[in-house]
């Protein structure tokens, strides 16, 4: 019974964690232009 | 016969360098500008960018053209930290090549702190320190490498979509969070209760699952939950509806199952279905934002500057929206008209084929009112501005396509009709269920209550309500890769059962620009080409086309306001108007370019309109599709007649005021026909709003371009046909999935009536049909390919 109620919470930090980073990145703005993100991966750059 | 001759020597001729444009033999490079763009790449050392590009040769070469100078300051933001930032729209960028070399030559200039190009808007986003009047910099570096820039206006409309799209992407998140974890734990759940799991730990994990769904419900399910309200306060029902009914039982179900400490709650199935639902709405919703911006960056492309007189005499460029009336602008030879005005000064051949489409140029003069999209052609003029909109024309149109829109009606989609007759069946038949285990089975209350609310559980509509997003988004997709751009939610359906086709003439079924009629002497062709290919005239441009790969000679002047002119060992060659080149003025009204060389008579070039090259083709096909296709034009009779028998069109009327063609629409419309306008000019403005379903080419004009449903780019008339064929297909995938979606719910509605649905069983029969109507759509993907 200890075990699932730590498991429960564990897993709801994670998740937790998971969501607020995503909603961060889209607030940054990560996701206004896909078609760049997919070309600028193979940018030769130093 | 001399186009195949110029086809097989183009082939021949070496290709330029930098832009891939035929460059005269023994040469590298076409052009000044692509000898000093390649010269500036190579010798920042980014030599790189020809290997990794990829040109496609149906879009613009990245040629360097003198472009128009506008007012560059008015675009420039300065920060609140001192640095300056500017927006503009890039034209041309093809691939990730463009965007590296476009950030990597900027980042080397002085100052610039961020330089970054959006590839799905096509935006570059500047900031720098130091002084505003880099901007200046900024945007001849690009010019001068082929790109041409264009500032950006931000768009209230577009603004409010980009924030619906973001908190729509949020509720995902959030959905998608919590439906994560509610399954979690009722996977433990569901199998937990065979292997012995107390009623304990059971209800431990619903209070959890509780927590987690009620508030995540709440604000996931707003996006939904609005419109349901909406709709219902207007005495009416959509898709909506059923859903926040069905979500609202569950949960309320579940909560008290919950606190009773019964055996079966349905959070989890609430949450996921939400989850699904705004899967569907992002991406569709995401689908038509993109086609939208698309649509307002092809417009942003068009809009020309204009000269704006100043007191002093001189000149100042400025965009035509940023004018006020009562100032003056001069309009050169070969320029667009970018406002509404009256001519003040000097004597006018307008090209306003976008307005009135009249075929041939109208002559004007001091005192005629000229409106933004006339093309000026003949002579220089001044025009003082008028208020934007209030020139008579343009009043008049917006006054009838207002009246059009309000006369139209509200199109009731598909899901909206289905939904109207599905919530009220499925509430019946709980209430059904509840009687019958209540009165002929004798149970309890709470069983039969839990029983009916399984019965609302297994029917709530999360197919159905993917079915028409599923095929919807799919369908806006693979229109946007072949250059038609969906902007409206319904033009698919609408599109689907439309009966007849309306074409207009002049820009619609004959290309916007004017082509060289007649096959002069090839000497003369080349020459006057030769010339042509330095100015920018809509008529020159048109003799370069005709005249095939021209090597430029170096040393052309430009005379503004009468033609161009070159020196040769033999004398002056001239290219231009009649009293430019010393030719005697015609007596016809076509537009016209004369050539005169040194000891020979002057040669007359004439232009006029051409069909787009598969009009006639395309009609046919419409009409062995079983169309009726039609014909209106405010041209005279002469040209619509020629038109028409070149084409095949059999049902044809000329001389139509704007008014004229939109009650010719409605008048089909009365009579039960449902019917797609196709057409570009400002007096097609009110029958596109008229018609059920309304398509514009992107040369159209603004007006009509904002009222229109779909937009098509390039040359051919073949969107059309494409268009029409793909909401046919859509619409038919559409019924499929709905009827995927009715069949899964009929069968299960009899087992949960009878008592056997239990949460795993919801849960499993939601997700799989939703993954059936989704598999369905995704097969017109592959059949789109033609």
């Amino acid at each position: 019974m200890n075990v699932v109620l730590l498991l429960i919470a564990a897993s709801l930090i994670m998740a937790t964690l998971g969501l607020v980073a995503f909603l961060w990145s889209l607030r940054v703005g990560q996701y206004e232009d896909l078609k760049g993100a997919a070309n600028r991966i193979l940018f030769d750059d130093d | 016969m001399s186009e195949t001759a110029t086809l097989t020597v183009a082939d021949t001729l070496p290709r330029c360098r930098h832009c891939g444009e035929p460059c005269a033999s023994g040469e590298e490079f076409c052009c000044i500008g692509c000898t000093a763009a390649y010269r500036t790449i190579s010798g920042l050392g980014l030599g790189d960018y020809y290997q990794r590009r990829l040109l496609d040769p149906k879009l613009r070469p990245p040629k360097p053209e003198p472009a128009d100078r506008f007012d560059v300051q008015s675009a420039v933001v300065t920060r609140p930290d001192g640095m300056h930032e500017m927006t503009m729209i890039v034209d041309g960028v093809q691939c990730g090549a463009c965007v590296w070399l476009i950030e990597q030559v900027l980042a080397r200039l002085p100052g610039i702190e961020r330089a970054r190009v959006n590839m799905t808007t096509c935006r570059l986003h500047t900031i720098w320190r130091g002084p505003a009047e880099t901007a200046d910099a900024i945007i001849d570096t690009v010019e001068a490498l082929g790109y041409r820039l264009v500032p950006f206006q931000f768009d209230r409309q577009q603004q409010a979509s980009d924030a619906i799209e973001r908190s729509l992407i949020k509720a995902l998140a959030v959905a998608g969070f919590a439906a994560g974890n509610v399954m979690l734990l009722s996977i433990g759940i569901w199998f937990g209760l065979d292997d012995g799991m107390g009623p304990a730990t059971r209800t431990l994990m619903h209070w959890v699952s509780a927590l987690l769904a009620m508030p995540a419900i709440a604000y996931t399910g707003m996006p939904f939950f609005r419109p349901a309200l909406a709709a219902l306060r207007h005495g009416r029902t959509n898709m909506d509806v059923p859903i926040s009914i069905g979500v609202i039982v569950i949960t309320t179900m579940s909560m008290i199952e919950t606190l009773r400490g019964g055996t079966h709650t349905y959070f989890d199935s609430a949450i996921t279905l939400l989850f699904f639902l705004l899967i569907g709405r992002v991406l569709d919703h995401r689908a038509r934002g993109l086609a939208r911006a698309s649509a307002e960056r092809l417009l942003a492309l068009r809009d020309a500057d204009v000269a704006v007189l100043q007191p002093d005499g001189s000149v100042k460029r400025r965009p035509g929206a940023a004018t006020t009336p009562g100032e003056h602008i001069v309009t050169s030879m070969g320029e667009r008209i970018g406002v509404d005005g009256v001519i003040t000064q000097g004597q006018a051949s307008l090209d306003t084929r976008l307005v009135t489409g009249e075929s041939v140029p109208q002559r004007a003069g001091p005192g005629t009112q000229v409106y933004a999209g006339t093309i000026n052609l003949a002579a220089p003029i001044t025009i003082r501005v008028t208020a934007t909109g209030s020139g008579t024309l343009v009043a008049e149109m917006a006054r009838l396509i207002e009246a059009a829109e309000g006369r139209r009606g509200r199109f009731v989609v598909l899901a909206d009709r289905v939904a109207r007759r599905y919530a009220p069946a499925v509430h019946f038949c709980a209430l059904l269920t509840f009687l019958w285990w209540l009165l002929v089975m004798h149970a309890t209350v709470e069983q039969s209550l839990l029983i009916a609310c399984a019965v609302l559980i297994i029917t709530c509509p999360c197919a159905l309500a993917l079915a028409v997003p599923a095929a919807q988004v799919i369908a806006t997709g693979a229109l946007f890769d072949r250059g038609i751009l969906l902007k409206s939610g319904t033009a698919l359906e609408r599109l689907a059962s439309i009966d007849t086709v309306v074409f207009d003439k002049t820009g619609t079924l004959s290309e916007p620009e004017l082509a060289l009629t007649g096959i002069p002497d090839p000497a003369s062709l080349s020459m006057g080409g030769a010339l042509a290919a330095s100015s920018r005239h809509p008529l020159a441009r048109a003799l370069v086309i005709s005249a095939g790969p021209v090597q430029p000679p170096a040393n052309v002047t430009e005379h503004p306001g009468q033609g161009l002119s070159l020196m040769t060992p033999l004398g002056e060659t001239r290219l231009g108007s009649a009293a430019f080149t010393g030719a005697a003025t015609s007596d016809d009204a076509f537009a016209e370019l004369w050539l005169s060389e040194p000891n020979r008579a002057p040669v007359r070039f004439t232009f006029a309109e051409a069909y787009r090259h598969d009009a006639a083709n395309t009609v046919t096909a419409l009409q062995a599709m079983g169309l009726d296709v039609h014909l209106l034009s405010g041209d005279r009779i002469e040209p619509v007649r020629l038109a028409a028998e070149a084409i095949g069109i059999t049902q044809w009327h000329a001389g139509c005021l704007p008014a004229t063609k939109m009650a010719l629409i409605e008048e089909m419309r009365a009579r039960g026909h449902h019917v797609l306008m196709v057409g570009d000019g400002l007096n097609d403005g009110p029958s596109l709003a008229a018609a059920d379903v309304s398509m514009s080419p992107s040369t159209a004009a603004e007006i009509s371009q904002n009222v229109a449903d779909l937009i098509f780019q390039g040359t051919a008339l073949a969107p059309v046909l494409v268009a029409i064929h793909t909401a046919r297909r859509t619409q038919s995938v559409m019924r499929q999935n709905l009827s995927l979606a009715l069949g899964y719910n009929v069968l299960t509605l009899p087992l949960a009536a009878c008592g056997f649905v239990t949460p795993w069983l919801a849960a499993a029969a939601m997700s799989l049909s939703s993954l059936l109507v989704m598999g369905n759509s995704l097969r017109l993907q592959r059949r789109m390919d033609k």
